[in-house]
């Protein structure tokens, strides 16, 4: 009989470790995260997100491969815009594959000091970067392939950050609508890449521009760019969104 | 009745087994819904539909599609990596599979922990892993192997007096087949291997860690199976109770 009040407290110490552990999951609390949009589901993955940036260290680079290790590499989700259903897209496409990308044009707006547009030969002009990493679908397959491209922090750094910018808000041609924070966002390895594997970025790959979020998930890097927004707020898109229609927003995991 | 030689499942044994439990469920459930979407597995960083597999689940109507357009070379020169588009819709349903996986591996992280923690605490792993000398000999391990080959299943204790296969199989899911399960799944997230990519090199790869994944997975499915089949042989009703409200009788 003496040995129980000493097994109660062992017990009480590792209900109060534990505890001490999730006050440090706690602190991300004020992260702002997506809409749950009153799902279970949507509410793991934001403790997901909060779990990676509170445990995981923010500037560590994905592994970067060598010329030898590129493979083959499927092109899934939107392959062709110029055979799109919605006219407008189709047409827009086949303008831009006509003048060989020059009518193309991103703009970057939103809490920037300088909002404008870039055309292709403009971004090509700032300092690029090239790498060779792994991406990771969420279907389950992997493929490496080199990217060329200005890192989207060259690009924030021009238009220049306001102090309330918090995110960056994606649109593409084929009308897809997304975000990540500012901490992927001026990750040095976060491309909007024109090239890939040494040649102009394939249109099964995402001509003109696409980005690479080498930290996440293959569906992130989002093809066929248009738009960038920088927002104070998070934006996920709504009913255009990922969250919306089933898929995390943050998908590190 | 020597409440010594016969104790009852201590109640964080019992809380922590249910949550287990429901955890490698939805797991199970949510990571067949995963495979079936790439049926494919492979060794390596790399592995995809252009890319020869080690092995083909005919698993859903993704099984061999085949619904490619014509691969146009990613390089030059002969045998060069190739891209290729679908002309076939598979069958996806990563939204909610992804989801669910992980919202059930960070409660089975969280239950597993604290099992393991209280187990150490508390003695818990000393006292039934370990103890009791007799039933870690060759000779009890010999006959507990004989009577269960034989179908003679021991009448419940409704407690932790495992028996000599049962300690091993327990051992061998909590010490061996969970953290593999863990460190491969850690292993495929792009954020976790940029963090440790020490992982990449301890399972081979991202395909090699996914693969090492499915393996763990059908060794813990083994263990379900036979764990279920002889808690039903030894008595159902008695073990249930045992595990839930911690009764004896």
């Amino acid at each position: 009989m003496t040995a129980r009040p000493r097994l109660v407290t062992r017990r009480e110490a590792l209900v109060a470790g534990v505890a001490a552990g999730g006050g440090v999951l706690l602190g991300g609390c004020t992260r702002p995260t997506p809409p749950t949009y009153g799902s279970l589901l949507r509410l793991g993955d934001n403790f997901t997100y909060l779990a990676h940036r509170t445990l995981l260290p923010g500037e560590s680079l994905v592994r970067e491969y060598s010329h030898a290790d590129l493979t083959s590499f499927p092109a899934v989700g939107t392959i062709n815009p110029a055979s799109a259903k919605r006219a407008e897209v189709a047409g827009t496409y086949r303008r831009w594959l006509a003048s060989d990308f020059g009518e193309w044009r991103l703009s970057v707006t939103g809490s920037v000091a300088r909002p404008g547009t870039w055309s292709l030969a403009e971004l090509k002009r700032l300092p690029s970067r090239t790498q060779i990493t792994k991406h990771v679908c969420e279907e389950g397959w992997t493929a490496i392939g080199e990217w060329t491209g200005v890192p989207l922090s060259r690009v924030l750094d021009a238009a220049g950050l306001q102090p309330s910018a918090r995110f960056v808000t994606f649109k593409s041609l084929d009308r897809r609508y997304d975000s990540i924070d500012l901490l992927d966002a001026l990750h040095p390895q976060t491309l909007l890449a024109y090239g890939m594997n040494g040649r102009d970025l394939p249109v099964a790959h995402g001509a003109p521009l696409r980005l690479r979020v080498e930290r996440q998930i293959g569906y992130k890097s989002m093809k066929y760019l248009t738009e960038l927004i920088v927002t104070d707020d998070l934006d996920d898109g709504g009913a255009r969104g990922y969250p919306k229609n089933g898929w995390a927003w943050y998908n590190g995991i | 009745m020597t409440t010594r030689s016969t104790p009852v499942h201590a109640r964080w044994v019992r809380l922590t087994h249910w949550v287990a439990a429901a955890s490698v469920v939805a797991l199970a459930f949510s990571g067949v819904e995963i495979l079936m979407v790439h049926p494919r597995l492979y060794w390596g960083e790399v592995g995809n539909d252009l890319t020869p597999p080690i092995l083909e689940l005919p698993i859903s109507r993704n099984h061999r599609h085949g619904g490619w357009t014509t691969p146009a070379p990613l390089l030059d020169g002969p045998g060069a990596p190739v891209s290729a588009g679908r002309t076939f819709e598979i069958f996806n349903q990563n939204g909610w599979g992804r989801s669910l996986h992980f919202l059930a591996g960070w409660m089975l992280v969280a239950a597993g922990l604290f099992y393991v923690l209280a187990g150490i605490i508390a003695g818990h792993f000393r006292r039934h892993f370990l103890g009791g000398r007799e039933a870690l000999s060759v000779a009890a391990l010999w006959r507990d192997l004989r009577a269960h080959l034989r179908g003679f299943v021991p009448l419940p204790t409704g407690g932790p007096d495992y028996g000599p296969l049962q300690r091993i199989s327990y051992v061998v899911v909590i010490f061996l087949v969970a953290p593999l399960l863990v460190l491969t799944g850690l292993t495929m997230s792009p954020a976790v291997a940029a963090a440790a990519p020490v992982l990449l090199d301890l399972f081979g790869g991202h395909q090699s860690a996914r693969t090492l994944h499915f393996a763990a997975f059908a060794v813990l499915m083994l263990f379900f199976v036979a764990h279920v089949v002889m808690v039903i042989r030894s008595g159902l009703g008695r073990q249930v109770r045992a595990m839930t409200v911690g009764d004896r009788t």
